[in-house]
């Protein structure tokens, strides 16, 4: 519908950071409303108050903090191990074309199989622990960080390889010096995608694979059919989700990396 | 073949082929140009003067005949050849040999920049300059070097009239002040006749030298200047397009 050019400007006059709050008290009040006339059945749908109530003893008891930075290290692992691995390999499939038809069609094939479908063999292979879940983590990040380190470090232009050329920039200095730089734009909008899906990843893992964590506070939840816990673990998942993801947006403010935002 | 001796002329080209796949872009092409010499190179719109240009940087290798070049070269390109990740500060200094202390690079730097009339953009990144100031950092770039050999693909034609007209005369200034060989390649017949020692009219594909024409050597040129007018005709004659 359109609003007609008053209600654009009260939009433009109102602070942007303004916005969430609207918007997430309108969804407060979609939850509350169907909850107060008893339109959920008994038990499937928790009141605000007890979620409120959940958080504040999860907190006082130190399970939530406890269960959080249980995923976060799983996460900062599997994550950091994926990128390790996956920019140098990546960086190879981008600048050998042999490597590329070599390694390319298994990076895709790996790459679109569900994290979830190795739970087998990382619960045969690590047991139950941190290892399974950050192996789950790993193997769900790095196949994407590979296919988009290739694709920047192919599509490089030439162009600068050729300037390099004549500054007399050889052999490694030209991968640091060059096409790492290049890269980077693409590089930080890959990680961040990368960092969204290992934080959703470990969550399905802690579910099946460990005994802490903020996807086992779920899981467990759940089994004692305490929905009120469920969506204290949901609501803390979304709101680690949204920090990572906007720490991670901060890189592409490194006024070496924003020239490939402003174009 | 790309060889190196100590002996003038700067470039010499001696029965230069070259062939993408089954298209012969280049065919029996002879050229030589004296240390200190600007050559324009202007030709039919895809007659290979970028090739050419290539092979003189030594970034193509000849299908056949030999390229001798004594000396570094460096490419101007028309746009996009700084680096977009570094200031403009940052891309002067990647021009200096890697080896140079870091006090000389900041002098040395602070020097161009002085030249080039860019101190106060200093700190900013290319995508932050307008064209012309853009290509007066590559020329900053390339000659910090102490390059030999200076090669210019088209470097002005994305500019506007009047910026054009001073990226000319700051060339032209530049070069007094440091002299360098260069080969110049454009497709604008003013720009031809105003800058070359002398120009070099290529055939249509494949590429060879059909005409050579030398100018006089006074610079700053104009339209009225001695010879250019003569130069603009004799090189529109031999693209036919009188």
């Amino acid at each position: 519908m359109y609003m007609g050019p008053h209600s654009c400007a009260t939009m433009r006059a109102v602070p942007r950071w303004i916005w969430p709050f609207v918007t997430g008290a309108v969804l407060l009040v979609a939850w509350w409303i169907p909850y107060d006339r008893g339109a959920f059945p008994q038990g499937t749908v928790p009141s605000q108050g007890a979620v409120a109530e959940a958080f504040y003893a999860e907190i006082s008891s130190g399970r939530l903090i406890d269960d959080t930075i249980a995923s976060l290290f799983r996460v900062a692992w599997g994550y950091v191990l994926a990128v390790v691995a996956a920019v140098p390999l990546g960086l190879v499939i981008g600048r050998s074309p042999a490597a590329a038809a070599a390694l390319m069609p298994w990076v895709n094939f790996f790459r679109n199989m569900s994290p979830i479908a190795w739970v087998p063999f990382a619960v045969v292979w690590f047991g139950i622990g941190d290892p399974p879940a950050i192996f789950i983590i790993f193997m769900a990040t790095f196949f994407q960080i590979v296919l988009a380190t290739a694709a920047a470090a192919g599509s490089v232009p030439k162009i600068y390889y050729r300037v390099a050329e004549d500054l007399g920039e050889r052999g490694h200095n030209v991968l640091f010096r060059v096409t790492l730089p290049a890269i980077m734009p693409q590089l930080v909008t890959a990680l961040r995608v990368a960092i969204g899906v290992a934080w959703m990843v470990d969550v399905a893992a802690e579910m099946i694979a460990v005994r802490s964590g903020l996807g086992f506070l779920i899981i467990d939840a759940r089994n004692g059919l305490r929905m009120d816990l469920v969506v204290c673990g949901m609501i803390t998942i979304g709101a680690i989700g949204i920090g990572l993801d906007a720490a991670f947006a901060r890189l592409a403010r490194i006024p070496s990396v924003r020239w490939g935002f402003e174009r | 073949m790309t060889d190196r001796d100590d002996a003038s002329p700067m470039l010499r080209l001696t029965g230069v082929g070259f062939d993408y796949g089954e298209i012969r872009v280049i065919d029996g092409l002879d050229l030589e140009v004296a240390r200190g010499e600007l050559v324009v190179c202007v030709g039919p719109s895809g007659c290979g003067k970028s090739t050419l240009l290539s092979l003189l940087g030594g970034h193509l290798h000849p299908t056949r005949g030999r390229v001798v070049r004594n000396g570094q070269s460096r490419t101007i390109y028309q746009d996009g050849g700084l680096f977009p990740w570094l200031t403009v500060a940052e891309n002067i200094a990647r021009g200096l040999p890697r080896e140079t202390a870091p006090a000389a690079v900041a002098t040395k730097v602070r020097e161009w920049l002085g030249i080039t009339r860019l101190a106060e953009f200093a700190g900013h990144y290319p995508h932050q300059l307008s064209g012309g100031m853009r290509q007066r950092v590559e020329i900053a770039r390339a000659l910090a070097g102490e390059t030999d050999l200076l090669l210019m693909d088209e470097p002005f034609s994305a500019l506007d009239y009047q910026t054009r007209n001073r990226m000319r005369r700051e060339l032209v200034a530049t070069l007094a002040e440091r002299p360098r060989t260069v080969v110049f390649v454009t497709h604008d017949i003013e720009e031809a006749a105003q800058l070359g020692d002398r120009v070099i009219v290529l055939g249509a594909r494949p590429a060879r030298v059909v005409r050579t024409l030398a100018l006089p050597a006074a610079r700053p040129r104009t339209p009225a200047s001695p010879g250019v007018a003569d130069a603009e005709h004799a090189i529109m004659e031999e693209l036919g397009l009188t």
